[in-house]
């Protein structure tokens, strides 16, 4: 009998939960910002989802109902991107040690 | 590009992002991290672009948007000020959550693209995941943006509850489920449209009833809502790297969550079904305004602290309001000369989200090996001669220790009370969010300073 590809997905789904689930407890609280942030960044991973049905289709008929979604989804998880990580750069570049003098 | 590089490529995006997270342990390894991410970003866009393998005139539309999107983000990103943070990172949530409720919609529309089956014949497992998706995704949506209205200041942060209203988001919950099991079972696409109207219905009701200061809790939330939305989708699309990001950001979320319920010591539920702190508390404190309080100047504040061998500063969102935290790292700069050993206490639920307050210190180049969490200083305060307390309330007052009645009994809090004077700069006597009075105002070793907190600050150090 053959285990349907869903079952892997599901496992890799289960994993990571508790992957997230100890590397975000080994997250400094003075950093949960960033961790925001940078979470709201990389969950626009979406955009992947959004090019494929930007794409989809014959190529005659670019503004298709569908492909319209996915442009829109496009602009947003953009914005997402690299709003999401410059931000986080900015913040994370503000974190200083004291200095050496003192 | 063959599909099983493909999903090669994407596990390694998802990979990097761990790292992206794992970096955030220490600020130290945290800038790397955020490359981490990037780079798992880039691969990812990267790779998809070369699957699709059509490099005609749509490509270029889709580099455009990107760009356009690309650019919008940076400028804010760069313009935004650290204070306004809690509303950037709901906005951002807002746009997660509709990039997939689109996403969803387009893999309804257009199934064969995503090898789901064909429109009106798609996978039931398929149909699951996307009305899930979606569904969430419109809670995200709708909700951040009410969140962003009330952190904006354009809403009232005050909570807005009707009668009935657990009630109907019940109804509502239980309504959605119906429709996404009579869309698997007939296909017909208006169930699909009502399960996304809904679910923008529901995520603004949601969050109508959480009052200002819980903020904390649902921004936290939705980060987790954002993230579980995303691993609907990456089900539907199959990807790996969708998934894997889904299920770190939900559970961070979750976790944020949970961290910010503690730090107030109420349950989830009890946050989510909102109301805190109503009229009748503020009548019942009415009979206790007229105990006196000391009242200070900066003069005295400054007197007081230059002549005091170490210095707590308790920040709170006051503080960010009133933007005070250069001016009070230009404070504790000049006590630092005299000799003054200063150091900072963050409480968990300081400001209006997770890190709000580490943030802003970060900004005025507070080193952040000043700044400690409330489990690390707690106990120094019985050692301190001066606590500083900078636009904190609730998260000082000992009646959660003490007073079983009290709606933040039980709340962890600084033990602001032990050091050897108290310094509250205030605007007035009003009372905290939770709507009660704070019995510190009243005490003998405490000096009330009624100021901006800004303004107070910088007359401080006038007098240093």
């Amino acid at each position: 009998m053959e285990i349907d590809p869903f079952i892997f997905r599901l496992s890799i789904f289960i994993l990571s939960i508790f992957i997230g689930y100890y590397v975000v407890w080994s997250v400094t609280p003075s950093l949960h910002t960033p961790l925001m942030s940078v979470t709201n960044a990389i969950s626009s991973v979406i955009i992947v989802g959004a090019v494929i049905a930007a794409l989809a289709g014959n190529s005659e008929n670019i503004f298709d109902t569908a492909n319209i979604f996915g442009f829109l989804a496009i602009i947003l998880a953009a914005v997402n991107i690299f709003g999401g990580f410059l931000v986080t750069q900015r913040m994370l570049a503000m974190y200083k040690k004291k200095k050496k003098d003192k | 590009m063959s599909a099983n590089l493909l999903a090669v490529f994407y596990l390694i995006s998802g990979v990097l992002f761990i790292l992206a997270l794992r970096g955030l342990s220490s600020p130290e390894t945290s800038r790397q991290g955020n490359l981490f991410g990037i780079i798992g970003m880039a691969i990812a866009i990267g790779v998809t672009f070369l699957s699709v393998g059509n490099f005609s005139t749509g490509f270029l539309y889709v580099l455009g948007f990107l760009l356009i999107g690309g650019s919008v983000g940076a400028f804010i990103a760069y313009k935004i000020p650290m204070t306004a943070m809690p509303e950037l990172v709901a906005g951002f949530h807002s746009l997660v959550g509709l990039a997939a409720v689109l996403v969803a919609i387009s893999a309804f529309l257009n199934p064969e693209v995503f090898n789901l089956g064909s429109p009106g014949n798609i996978k039931i497992a398929s149909l699951i995941e996307m009305s899930l998706g979606a569904a969430i995704g419109a809670i995200t949506f709708t909700g951040s943006i009410i969140a962003f209205l009330k952190l904006r200041g354009i809403m009232s942060g005050s909570p807005i509850t009707f009668i009935g209203q657990h009630f109907l988001n019940l109804a509502l919950g239980i309504i959605l489920l119906g429709l996404i099991f009579y869309l698997c079972k007939t296909q017909i696409d208006t169930w699909f449209w009502t399960i996304i109207i809904i679910s923008f219905l529901v995520g603004v009701l949601l969050i109508i009833p959480i009052g200002g200061a819980d903020m904390p809790v649902v921004i936290s939330m939705l980060n987790s809502y954002s993230g579980w939305a995303a691993a609907g989708i990456g089900f539907t699309l199959e990807n790996t790297a969708l998934i894997i990001t889904g299920a770190l950001v939900g559970s961070s979320g979750a976790i944020l969550s949970y961290i910010m319920c503690k730090g107030m010591n109420r349950s989830f539920f009890n946050v989510i079904l909102g109301g805190f702190g109503g009229t009748d508390q503020s009548l019942s404190s009415k009979g206790k305004e007229q105990k006196p309080v000391k009242n200070g100047n900066a003069d005295d504040a400054a007197f007081l602290m230059k002549n005091a061998s170490s210095v707590i500063i308790v920040p709170g969102y006051g503080m960010a309001v009133a933007q005070a935290q250069h001016a009070l790292r230009e404070m504790v700069d000049s006590l630092k000369k005299n000799g003054v050993k200063v150091t900072y206490a963050i409480h968990p639920v300081a400001g209006r989200m997770p890190g709000h307050m580490n943030v802003l210190l970060a900004e005025a180049n507070v080193p952040y090996d000043e700044v400690f969490e409330l489990e690390e200083i707690n106990n120094d305060f019985a050692n301190c001669d001066v606590a500083y307390v900078i636009g904190a309330n609730d998260v000082t007052n000992p009646v959660a220790k003490t007073d079983p009645q009290s709606p933040i009994y039980g709340m962890p809090i600084l033990d602001v009370e032990k050091s050897k004077s108290v310094l509250f700069v205030k605007r007035s006597l009003s009372p905290g969010y939770a709507g009660i009075d704070n019995d510190l105002f009243y005490r003998d070793n405490t000096l009330m300073l009624f100021a901006d907190a800004k303004k107070m600050t910088e007359d401080i150090i006038k007098n240093l």
